[in-house]
């Protein structure tokens, strides 16, 4: 069930000060902050695949959570955190039986699987190869992809079975999303990474496929904890059936486009049906093949804006539309503040860095004066000088350390502001649904009127009485169908609506929920470490502790 | 502000909290820095206050108006003449930042000042000095007579100078690098301590640059957290009930922890960055005393190559019986007399920079353990604080998150 092999030992370097935490390292000192940024949250994602080993001290731990310690002298805080700093690492999870104390979010995703079921879904993504397409190219090796192996372990019945191996490409985890944004309209679905074909000719290879199997992992974990999708059958084929990927792939737009055009002229002159038929009710017009439905929809659209007259059914539930202005407020508090968490994180890592620095100097400076003194004194001001340069240098690591840290918390804000999107996505779901039955609305009563007046018009022309019963039978024909459309519409309508309900619901409390277990991760978080740094510097000030007595 | 014991030379011994006149003292504090003039003649005026029991001084305190280049009038003056001291340095002349004149270069520059002063007064020399006399006691009129007189030899050949200044670095980078000169001690000590000096300002004046830009960060990481806070708060009135509670308080605390930040930072680049400065600054003076050492070699040298050839032609001349022996017997005479002075000049100044050496290395130690110890606890003080606030909010997320867990109406 690991991860990587790299990740799973992340949070464990993290507190031995003497190896070099080379992962760490190399993540946090990328060139640009915006790309190290991504490589941050990767960072933070990767954590995720580890275990927690159980803490030692777990019972004294609640203490200082809720009741701060006024002696520093008895056990604080920050030596459960960091139990023996200078010998092996160890990381004491602090967590009370009933799960209320957590800070590591991994704890926060167990946690929430755990409260719903017993039935679990774990997903993880690894070994990413390189494969060839088998295709009549004259260049060879231009049609190289990456597969990934996923790694599935359930005891969910349905999938009649525990564990499964399957290899899937980019490719087929955009089918993955696109079918499940057709099956499960109105559903706050977690957005797929990113196509970013950019950053795939810019990055490393290497570290593109890292970045994208990491992202990739994270996708599919989200899928799993949603209520809903865990129990599609997309997502389980997905999962489980081996070789080629299963799901046909829906067809892309502009052909899609390209058939609707060429359907058009024959439904304009009537060949083919022009009625929106109840099967197509159920997915939008736009992207569609029937460009004829989508010129009616646009047009009822502007009906809406611009006509006057008001509709039989619109979107009267004031909860929602209520609910609605409070998510998008949500957005943009959301936006804003993970601007500002993002720099924070980056001044405390500068902060970090230059106090490296500073440490550094002055290390420089105890060797020289070490190596060229002539007096006493010189050596006593080594002396003191050796001891701000060390502790520089660890602060330098804990700051980088609580940034590291920082982030994983932090980062929640990030991923609330992806679902928005998701959000966005369920809502334009259900106005187009909203759409589709005023469409349909509107072409009954056009077409009951047209039936009327065909019914009390007397056939002046000779003969012309066998057409008009014709056209009538016709319009009944038609009536009956666009009935049908339209009830399957008003269905469709309703039961985006109740997917919106109960997802904003479902929003809500595990966003809330998130928060607090962000904030309490964060403000944790910053009080071990600073308390830590506080102590490196006492001790510090202790030992220079005869200059105070003199300059008083 | 006990500025003896903080620049303290130590040799003096003297407490200046002692109020009985028996034990002699003089301090001084550089006070009140106020705007004066308009424009490009703009300057800054400080207050300077005289507290000693020195007979010279005629009283037992003396208030003077003085300016930045009455300072530099002083440490001039004292450079001519007390040469192989090390003088205390000044802070630097800034013409641009003069301009802006922002409250915290002012305070800078009043510390320094104050600093550069005390440190006259404490050293066993120095303080005896006529012209720190004028300095402190004079009127401004006179101070400013004696301003424009100048006969520093700042004013008069500044040209010279800084060639001298540069010799004596191409000679010492010469020796360092083996190149033998003729005009220069070969006393390896001496070497191996002008050396130091010279590496020692390049190791001081990198820490010193971290240490500016730690200030830096300081302020940095104050702002991100106001700017957080405010962002956080926002973000608690989308939530309501004891989220948004919490989260309007994380923000205060956020904001709050801004402003220690912002303290610390004035802190830290007034009392661990600015005296890295002043130690940097400090052995720029030092450079400057090698200099004059260099400089009074040379003329001891030179004198001496002259007196030799002036021999000679004397032998000559008394081989010849010429007239002009009489003249040059006491040309010869002269310079002879030139020669020893300037030999006992160098030598003065060789013995007073070995004592100086001393006594500035003790000093420093001092002075360093003291920023350093200021240092380590200002962080460790601010750390501490830190935790504290954030640790003060744990209890209500606590609380915050069991009201969640139970599901409510």
């Amino acid at each position: 069930m690991m991860g990587e092999e790299e990740s799973s030992k992340e949070p464990m370097q993290f507190l031995s000060l003497n190896e070099e935490n080379t992962c760490n390292d190399e993540v946090l000192t990328s060139n640009s902050y915006s790309s190290s940024r991504n490589v941050i949250t990767t960072l933070a994602s990767s954590s995720v695949n580890s275990q927690l080993p159980a803490a030692a001290g777990e019972r004294l731990v609640s203490d200082p959570l809720l009741f701060p310690l006024d002696n520093p002298s008895t056990e604080s805080y920050v030596d459960v955190i960091f139990s023996p700093m200078d010998d092996g690492p160890a990381i004491s999870s602090i967590s009370e039986p009933n799960g209320t104390g957590e800070i590591l979010d991994e704890l926060t995703i167990l946690q929430r699987s755990r409260k719903t079921s017993s039935e679990y879904l774990n997903v993880t993504v690894s070994d990413p190869q390189k494969e060839w397409e088998s295709s009549n190219s004259i260049v060879s090796g231009s049609n190289t992809y990456v597969t990934y192996l996923i790694t599935t372990n359930t005891n969910i019945p349905d999938y009649g079975g525990s564990d499964f191996c399957v290899r899937r490409r980019f490719k087929d985890v955009v089918i993955l999303s696109d079918r499940l944004n057709e099956s499960y309209r109105g559903l706050f679905i977690p957005p797929r990474p990113d196509k970013s074909i950019v950053e795939s000719q810019v990055m490393q290879k290497q570290d593109f496929v890292e970045q994208r199997s990491l992202a990739l992992e994270k996708y599919l974990r989200k899928l799993t904890e949603h209520p809903m999708i865990k129990k599609s059958d997309e997502l389980r084929v997905f999962l489980t059936v081996q070789g080629r990927m299963p799901l046909p792939a829906s067809i892309d737009v502009a052909s899609r486009m390209l058939d609707g055009a060429a359907r058009l002229p024959k439904q304009l002159l009537g060949e083919s049906r022009s009625m929106i038929e109840p099967q197509d009710v159920v997915q939008p017009a736009k992207g569609g093949r029937d460009l004829l439905r989508l010129f009616k929809e646009l047009k009822q659209s502007v009906v809406n804006d611009w006509g006057g007259s008001r509709q039989p059914v619109v979107e009267d539930d004031k909860e929602f539309l209520e609910k609605k202005e409070k998510l998008r407020d949500l957005e943009e508090q959301l936006t804003d503040a993970s601007k500002q968490a993002e720099t924070l994180v980056k001044a405390q890592q500068d902060m970090g860095d230059t106090m490296g620095e500073l440490g550094l100097a002055f290390i420089k400076l105890t060797k020289f004066e070490n190596e060229q003194a002539v007096l006493n004194t010189q050596f006593l001001r080594a002396v003191d000088m050796k001891n701000v340069a060390t502790a520089a240098v660890k602060v330098s690591r804990l700051y980088r350390e609580l940034n590291v840290q920082t982030v994983k918390h932090l980062d929640r804000l990030h991923e609330h502001m992806g679902l928005m999107l998701a959000v966005n996505h369920a809502f334009s779901d259900r106005s187009s649904a909203l759409l589709t039955v005023q469409t349909l609305i509107s072409e009954l009563s056009s077409l009951h009127s047209k039936a009327e007046k065909l019914e009390t018009t007397s056939s002046k022309i000779f003969g012309g009485d066998k057409s008009r019963i014709h056209k009538l039978e016709e319009l009944k024909d038609a009536i009956r169908v666009t009935e049908d459309a339209k009830s399957c519409a008003v269905r469709e309508y309703g039961r985006i609506k109740d997917n919106n309900r109960s997802e904003m619901k479902r929003l809500d409390s595990e966003r809330q929920t998130d928060f607090v277990n962000m904030l309490k991760g964060f403000v944790t978080n910053q009080v071990a470490y600073t308390e830590k740094i506080g102590c490196e510097w006492a001790n510090v000030a202790e030992e220079t502790s005869r200059y105070a007595k003199e300059s008083t | 502000m006990n500025a003896l014991q903080r620049s303290g030379s130590g040799s003096m011994a003297q407490s200046p909290r002692s109020s009985t006149s028996q034990a002699p003292y003089l301090t001084v504090s550089v006070t009140d820095p106020a705007k004066m003039g308009n424009g490009v003649q703009a300057y800054i005026s400080y207050k300077v206050i005289t507290k000693t029991n020195f007979p010279e001084y005629q009283g037992p305190e003396k208030i003077v108006i003085r300016r930045y280049s009455d300072f530099v009038w002083l440490r001039d003056r004292l450079f001519e003449r007390y040469k192989g001291i090390f003088i205390p340095p000044l802070p630097e002349k800034s013409t641009v930042e003069k301009f802006r004149f922002s409250a915290e270069f002012i305070e800078m520059r009043r510390q320094a000042l104050d600093v550069f002063v005390n440190r006259i007064a404490s050293h066993h020399e120095l303080q005896q000095s006529e012209d720190l006399r004028t300095f402190l006691l004079e009127d401004e009129q006179t101070m400013e007579r004696e301003r424009s007189q100048e006969t520093g030899i700042f004013k008069k050949k500044p040209a010279d100078f800084m060639q001298i200044f540069k010799d004596v670095q191409s000679r010492v980078s010469d020796v360092v690098l083996g190149k033998e000169k003729p005009v220069e001690e070969s006393n390896p000590e001496y070497e191996k301590q002008k050396n130091y000096i010279f590496q020692l300002e390049d190791h001081l004046a990198e820490a010193q640059k971290h240490a500016y830009r730690l200030v830096k960060r300081h302020r940095e990481l104050g702002q991100s957290l106001s700017d957080f806070g405010k962002a956080v708060k926002l973000l608690g009135t989308c939530e309501g009930n004891s989220l948004g509670k919490a989260f309007s308080e994380l923000g205060a605390k956020s904001e709050l922890l801004s402003i220690k930040l912002q303290r610390e930072a004035h802190h830290l680049l007034m009392r661990f960055e600015e005296p890295l400065k002043d130690y940097v600054r400090a052995v720029q003076s030092i450079k400057a005393t090698i200099a004059e050492r260099a400089n009074a070699f040379r003329h001891h040298c030179e004198l001496a190559e002259t007196i030799k050839f002036k021999e000679i032609d004397l032998n000559k001349l008394r081989l010849t019986r010429s007239e002009k022996l009489a003249d040059a017997e006491r040309e010869y005479e002269q310079l002879k007399a030139d020669g020893k002075e300037s030999k006992r000049k160098f030598e003065t100044i060789v013995k007073l920079m070995n004592e100086e050496i001393a006594r500035f290395q003790e000093q420093k130690t001092i002075d360093m353990g003291v920023v350093f110890h200021e240092f380590a606890e200002g962080q460790a003080h601010l750390a501490k604080s830190i935790a504290e606030a954030w640790r003060s909010l744990l209890p209500k997320l606590e609380a915050c998150s069991s009201s969640l867990e139970t599901p409510d109406a």
